[in-house]
Order: C-alpha cells, then sequence, then structure tokens
C-alpha cells in the first residue's frame, strides 16, 4: 500500500474504569472504502469521535496526508477534510433542509443577507447527489429518519471531504434505502473519496467494503481484504468464538391462550382501524417501511399517545388504557426505539434505572432501601450479563447493547405478561444481540405474549412466530412462520404506497 | 445463557475510588469554597472571625436558606420558581394578620398563623405547578405572573401597610440565642435543610424528583406520572416561602406588604452555587446550604473589608457566574468518572 491517506500508530485512550482503545495500528489507503467492525464496547465509537475531534488520544499519533493529525474540536476535523455522519444524527428540526445543508457557509449577497435562491439551487443539486427528490424548502422535521440521514450525508458532501465517516448509516434504513445508500457510496468511491464505514449488519458490508478491520475491547483484532472472508469468519474475529444459529428458534415453545389482544384501534381521524392479538409464550413479528405507523400504534395501544378509539383486552378482560401507567399496572410493558430519550435516565446509575419501574418493590412507608436495591439491580445485571463497572456506573456510560439491556432490566423487575419491543436491537452489535434473542426466548418460554417491531426483517423471520405487516398506518397482511418469504413480506410493506 | 471467552475490560479507577472522587468533585468543591472564602476574610478582614460576626451571618441566612431549600426541588424537577419571593410577602401579612387578632391567646394565634402561612404559600406554589403542568407552560412564565398576584395580594390583604404588633412571645422567641451560639431561626433553617436532604436521600418521592428532572418521558413511559412530581415539588417550594415568612416574622417583626422583593434571585442563586444544575435532575441541598452560607459569608466579609455597597453585588453577580462555569467543568469531570 503506497499512498496512505489516515495512519494511526499505537492508538490509545483511556477513561478512568475503562480502557476505551489501546495500541491501534492501522492504515487506511487512499480511495478505499474500510469496514470498521466490533462489538459493543470494541472500541468503534472511541475510533470515530478521535477522528471527528471529540476526544483526543492518550497516546500514540494519528497522520493524516502525511501530515501530524491533532484535531482539538469537530472543526479542526471538518478544516482538515475528515468528516463524520454520526449515528445520532445532528440537524435542526426547525431549519429548512437548504439551511441544514449549508448552515457553515451560507451563501450570502452582502450585509450578511442570506441568497436564498443560490442556498435552495446548490441545495437541490446536493440532493440529488444522494438521491433525494425533495423541496429543499422543507422543514427537517417533517422528514422521516431515513431522509434526515441521506441529508447527513448530502452534508457531508457539501464540504469537500477528502475522508466520510459512516457510523451506522444504515441501522434505521428500509432495504431500498440501503441499495440506494450503497449506490451513493459507490459513487462517492469512484470520485476517489476515502470512506470508513462502521456497521453492524454483516451481510450488507461485503457489497461495498474492500478491507476490514476488526476491534474487540479496545485491541485491534485483524485487518483483511473482505474478498475471501465469510460472515461466519468475521464473526469469529468480532467475538473470539463461533456463532451457529444467530436467532435460536425454539420450537418447543407453544403459544397458548391470547394475551393481548387489540380491536378496532383508531388513533386519529384519518388513520384506519387495526386490529391484532398476541398469545401467551408467542413471539410476534411487526413489520412495515420506517413511518409505517408501527411505532405509533405500539404507542397509542401503550397509552403513550392518545388514541380515538378502540379496545384493548388482556387476557380476555377489556382494560382502559389512556396513559402509560395503566398500561404498566395491566402488565405491558414499552422498550421504546429511542432508548436514550425515552427509555433511560441516562445520568442516573445503572440501579436507579432498573427499580423506576416500581420502587414500591425496594421500599417500605415510602423510604427507599438501598441495599435491598441494590441487591435486585446486581441480580438483574448478573442474569442479563450487563458489562458495567458498577450498578452506580450512570447509563450514559455504557454502550448501546448495555443500554438496552438495561432497559429490559427495568421491565424484569417490575414482572410483566407482554412486552412490546420497538427496535430491540438498534444500534446493538452481534454478541449482545444473541444475548437478547435468548433472552426472548426465556421470556417466551416463561409464557410472555412478545411483539416485536423491527426494520431487520432477517431478525424477524428467524425469531417470530408470526409476522404482521404494516403498510400506511394499515394492517395489510399476516404470514404465519411457514410461509416466512422475504419477497412477500416487503411487497406487502409496499402494498399501500404503490397503488395510485 | 453461554460463558463469554472475554474477560471484562480492566478497570484502572476501582469504584471505591471513582465513588470517592465523585463526592470530592460534587459535594466537597462548594464546601472547600466557603471554607477557603471564611479563611480569607478571616484573615483579612477586621472583627470577621469573632462570635458576633458569626452569630449575625447565621441570623442573615436563615430566610434564604428556607426559600432555597425549595428551589432546590423545583430546580431538581427542571423547572424555576420566580415567586418565592413575593408569596413571603403575602404570607408575612396573613400571618401577621392571624397573629394580632386580640380574640386569639398568643398561644392559639402563633399557631394558627403558622398554619395560615404554610397553607398560603403551598396554595400558590401548588397553583404554580398546576398551571404551568396542566397547560404545558414554561414554568418561568407562570411563577412570574404569580409573582405579581401575589405582590398584588399581599397589598390587598395589608391594605398597603406594615402590620405591626406580633405577641411579646412570638418576638422573644425570634431573638433567642440558644446556648448563646445559635439562634434560634438558624435552627428553624437548618431543620428545614434536614427535612429535605432527608426526603430527596431516603425517600421514593425524593428519587422520583430526580428520575422526573433528568428524564421525565423516560418516567412517564416507566408508568408513572410526572406531573404529580412536579406540581408537588412546585408546592413544596410554596410551603418553604410560608415558612420562610414566619422566620421573616421572627426576626423582623413586621409583616410587609413590599418584603421579599429580590428574594427569588438570591434563593435562586444559593441552589446554582450549591451546585444544583438549572436544566435538573442534578444537585444536593446540602450544596444549597453551603451555596447560601457562602453568599452570605461573601456580602458580609465585603463589607467589612470596606468595599461599597456599589461594588459588592459587581462581586456577588461574578461568584455566581464563575459557580456556574465551574459546575460546566464538574460535569465534564464526571462524566469521566463515571
Amino acid at each position: 500500500m503506497d499512498d496512505v491517506i489516515l495512519s494511526l500508530e499505537g492508538v490509545g485512550k483511556i477513561f478512568p474504569g475503562v480502557v476505551a482503545l489501546s495500541g491501534v495500528s492501522l492504515s487506511i489507503a487512499r480511495g478505499e472504502t474500510h469496514i470498521v467492525l466490533g462489538e459493543n464496547g470494541a472500541g468503534k465509537s472511541t475510533l470515530i469521535k478521535l477522528l471527528a475531534g471529540i476526544y483526543q488520544p492518550d497516546s500514540g499519533t494519528i497522520a493524516f496526508n502525511g501530515m501530524p493529525y491533532q484535531p482539538k474540536t469537530p472543526h479542526d476535523a471538518q478544516q482538515s477534510g475528515i468528516r463524520v455522519v454520526h449515528q445520532e444524527l445532528n440537524l435542526l428540526p426547525y431549519l429548512s433542509i437548504a439551511e441544514n445543508l449549508m448552515l457553515e457557509n451560507l451563501p450570502r449577497r452582502g450585509f450578511g443577507i442570506v441568497d436564498r435562491k443560490a442556498l435552495n439551487r446548490r441545495a437541490v443539486a446536493l440532493l440529488k447527489e444522494v438521491g433525494l427528490e425533495i423541496d429543499p424548502r422543507t422543514r427537517v422535521e417533517a422528514l422521516g429518519v431515513a431522509q434526515m440521514q441521506l441529508v447527513e450525508i448530502a452534508k457531508a458532501l457539501s464540504y469537500d471531504s477528502k475522508l466520510l465517516v459512516l457510523d451506522e448509516p444504515t441501522a434505521t434504513l428500509t432495504p431500498p434505502e440501503i441499495k440506494r445508500l450503497f449506490a451513493i457510496i459507490k459513487r462517492l468511491k469512484a470520485k476517489g473519496v476515502t470512506i470508513i464505514y462502521i456497521s453492524h449488519r454483516l451481510h450488507e458490508v461485503f457489497e461495498i467494503g474492500d478491507r476490514v478491520t476488526v476491534l474487540r475491547n479496545g485491541r485491534l483484532v485483524a485487518t483483511r481484504d473482505l474478498h475471501g472472508l465469510s460472515v461466519p469468519d468475521i464473526v469469529r474475529m468480532m467475538i473470539g468464538r463461533d456463532i451457529a444459529d444467530e436467532f435460536g428458534f425454539d420450537a418447543s415453545i407453544m403459544p397458548g391462550k391470547v394475551a393481548l389482544s387489540v380491536t378496532n384501534l383508531k388513533r386519529d381521524a384519518t388513520t384506519p382501524e387495526i386490529s391484532f392479538a398476541v398469545r401467551h409464550g408467542e413471539i410476534l413479528g411487526v413489520a412495515g417501511l420506517v413511518g409505517s405507523g408501527r411505532t405509533e400504534a405500539m404507542r397509542a395501544l401503550f397509552g403513550a399517545d392518545p388514541k380515538l378509539d378502540g379496545v384493548v383486552e388482556i387476557d380476555g378482560r377489556p382494560v382502559a388504557i389512556t396513559a402509560p401507567k395503566d398500561a404498566v399496572r395491566h402488565g405491558l410493558s414499552l422498550l421504546t426505539e429511542d432508548r436514550k430519550g425515552q427509555g433511560l435516565l441516562l445520568d442516573l446509575a445503572v440501579d436507579k434505572n432498573i427499580t423506576i419501574t416500581d420502587l414500591g418493590k425496594v421500599s417500605r412507608h415510602g423510604l427507599v432501601n438501598r441495599s435491598a436495591e441494590a441487591a435486585a439491580a446486581n441480580d438483574l445485571v448478573g442474569q442479563l450479563r450487563v458489562k458495567a463497572s458498577s450498578i452506580e456506573q450512570a447509563v450514559r456510560n455504557l454502550s448501546g447493547g448495555n443500554q438496552q439491556k438495561v432497559v429490559l432490566a427495568k421491565w424484569l423487575f417490575r414482572g410483566t405478561s407482554t412486552l412490546i419491543l420497538d427496535e430491540p436491537t438498534r444500534g446493538v452489535d452481534i454478541g449482545a444481540r444473541r444475548e437478547i434473542y435468548q433472552l426472548l426466548w426465556m421470556l417466551a418460554a416463561a409464557q410472555k405474549g412478545i411483539i416485536m417491531v423491527s426494520s431487520d426483517l432477517p431478525e424477524l423471520m428467524g425469531m417470530c412466530h408470526r409476522i404482521i405487516v404494516f403498510s400506511k398506518n394499515k394492517i395489510v397482511g399476516e404470514v404465519p412462520r411457514a410461509e416466512f418469504d422475504q419477497e412477500r413480506i416487503l411487497s406487502l410493506a409496499y402494498q399501500e404506497y404503490v397503488r395510485p | 445463557m453461554t460463558e463469554t471467552s472475554e474477560p471484562l475490560v480492566s478497570a484502572p479507577v476501582s469504584p471505591g475510588r471513582a465513588k470517592f472522587l465523585r463526592f470530592l468533585i460534587r459535594d466537597a468543591g462548594v464546601l472547600l469554597a466557603l471554607v477557603l472564602i471564611t479563611l480569607f476574610f478571616s484573615v483579612s478582614a477586621p472583627y470577621f472571625a469573632t462570635p458576633d460576626n458569626a452569630l449575625k451571618i447565621f441570623v442573615q441566612i436563615a430566610i434564604n436558606t428556607v426559600l432555597a431549600a425549595g428551589m432546590t426541588f423545583v430546580i431538581l424537577t427542571g423547572g424555576i420558581d420566580l415567586s418565592v419571593g413575593s408569596v413571603l410577602a403575602l404570607c408575612t401579612v396573613v400571618g401577621a394578620t392571624v397573629m394580632i387578632d386580640e380574640s386569639l391567646s398568643p398561644a392559639v394565634a402563633i399557631t394558627l398563623a403558622l398554619l395560615a402561612c404554610m397553607a398560603t404559600g403551598a396554595a400558590c406554589g401548588f397553583l404554580n405547578g398546576w398551571i404551568s403542568t396542566r397547560w404545558k407552560i414554561p414554568s418561568f412564565i407562570v411563577t412570574l405572573g404569580m409573582l405579581n398576584m401575589a405582590a398584588g395580594a399581599a397589598r390587598v390583604v395589608s391594605d398597603n401597610s406594615t402590620i405591626t404588633g406580633l405577641p411579646q412571645s412570638f418576638v422573644d422567641f425570634g431573638n433567642l440565642i440558644i446556648g448563646g451560639f445559635l439562634p434560634s431561626i438558624f435552627l428553624v433553617a437548618v431543620l428545614v435543610i434536614a427535612a429535605g436532604w432527608f426526603v430527596l436521600r431516603f425517600t421514593v418521592f425524593g428519587r422520583m424528583i430526580f428520575a422526573v428532572g433528568t428524564n421525565d418521558e423516560a418516567v412517564r413511559l416507566s408508568g408513572h406520572n410526572p406531573d404529580f412530581y412536579k406540581v408537588a415539588a412546585f408546592t413544596i417550594s410554596g410551603l418553604t416561602a410560608g415558612i420562610a415568612a414566619m422566620v421573616y416574622l421572627l426576626r423582623l417583626n413586621i409583616g410587609s406588604p413590599i418584603a421579599g422583593v429580590g428574594y427569588e434571585l438570591n434563593a435562586i442563586a444559593a441552589v446554582i452555587i450549591g451546585g444544583t444544575s438549572l436544566s435538573g435532575g442534578k444537585g444536593s441541598i446540602i450544596g444549597t446550604l453551603v451555596g447560601a452560607c457562602i453568599l452570605q459569608v461573601l456580602s458580609t466579609g465585603l463589607q467589612l473589608l470596606g468595599v461599597g455597597d456599589n461594588f459588592k453585588p459587581i462581586v456577588i453577580g461574578l461568584v455566581i457566574v464563575l459557580a456556574v462555569i465551574l459546575d460546566a467543568y464538574r460535569e465534564r469531570l464526571l462524566r469521566k468518572i463515571r
């Protein structure tokens, strides 16, 4: 490799309590698409943040274009030509797409007045690059997550970046959107842009990557040519062992009586009525495109958002649910798709996050019994194998998979009869993912009803007894396990959008 | 579940040590600042390090400490209460009016006055909380409205005049210095702080106050009603304004519709200097007590140093800003440790 654009020499980063990265040496060739893989806490995020100028390394050196690269701020990084598209999007919701795209360099007409014509013209050109045909004057808040992602990438392109770092760009995208994104990545590569691509989805990286680097526990395991590698090879490097069946469908579990049924649920005047039911011991999959009303239906059922009409029955008895507290009282649990914003108390410790669902269990006469609380939390942390330095660690500092386990732990602490899981493995790496799957099977075996909403179709097909499909707020079909077929489910998901 | 083949990532800072570091940074920092400021004035300002002056400071911080104790609850939930100063004024005139009723025996009058003060304050606080949660209005605006309404109500109740002639036994209790070193009204303040500390630290209610301030949506989706805790926090703030009004009556022996002007800002300053975050979820009421002490020590110390009344607010203002800057750094440090 003669033309190296970025090289790391023995780079390390230590946080009190964790060695996040240690002795990482890596060379990225100009113009390659380099995949970085690793489990939760393997050091991927830390690596990205070092490149983005958010953290500074404690040891080692980084060189970019042959020059020492020591960004003190994200702005420094951008000035040098390195642009990072983070997993958490950083758009301003109340500004237009065009304004977001060129926020740092708005075209002006003198006296500091924004040249709207030039702004929108350039925005249209940039959006075209990423295949988004949408009015650039649209406010970002009106966009779906997938569209926002594309806007972020377009924004990165507007700065003539030499090195583009994409952190899990497909986490929230549907298959056609992923296809489009890959086409864009290939086009960028053809134009000579170097790309570092971080992902959890192993299957997709073969399509776009040249080489792969695997991190484990903050150390670099290997850098290899992707050509000639297989998924099991990579999995072995990532977790240091084999994974036979990712999902582990347990055919011995027989769904029993109906646990939760929803009849004629109507969210508002414009949405159609929907009905579905889940049995005890059953994992019911909910498929559909992002924005097809899956999440909204679950939130309405749980009382998180208002609903117009509909009957919810638990074990055959109708229950009135007007707020989440009613749902929780009747044994429902909701794991939200946005775990940081809606699931966790990020600045509070692991134990306090777990016991929040039912403090009564660890208190007497209104006083919290700290030792009972610690015992209960330690118990669940051990059961779910949450990696934390102690139960007193703030959940903010845990990795995505461990945070998700804490959310599950808080519902297990409360005790639940039916769990609604919205994108339970989003942003969760393969090792923790498998642990979550196993846990779901344990819950199913214990006769809990489980509703699993996911954009990852292979995951749904691996885990579920049945899949119901949403399309434009409507339930357009139900597919039993014997008839699972990716094409069929996808065409159902698109059904209402392709009709005239 | 299967065994992991990898050990946990090694931890250079042990949990115990991290805990100690957290304590140092979060709680001991303000205390250290207080000690340093006190030492500075003890050396440089004449008469500062005298028992008389210490007593004076204890007497002077009592009202602000009580107000700030309630304010801590509100700020922990992510709100702010600008009305406590004028609610205090309203409560002083209500309390004084009850107390000078000659048809009652002093003991009964004083008891009724205390209850009336607390009820009036709690009612104002409840209204603040109820309005801001019911219609989802920022508490900044709602309590600004209450600031004006309570000030107006204080004038109506008192007919815009100062109320004097409180029972002698009440006045005597206000002047009492227990054991020659503990002013009665400071004892009241310490008791309020102790009660607040107990509630925040040991009760389910206190835990929920922190949780609501950290992420009220997550609390709601966990099956609770966060509005209940917000309204409760405002009610507590009103209640402490009522208690502070009694302390005011004990100290100054008059009910006045123009009492308490600007008190809300001192209370907020004490809470913030004490390390409670304005965005909610983080802080401690012991810090609030220390914050109130810092404010008064500065004020008294600067006066004894001969710094004029014009310059004093400049210095105190700077200290408040400095405290917030330090708080930002402290957060960064804490994040690295946890």
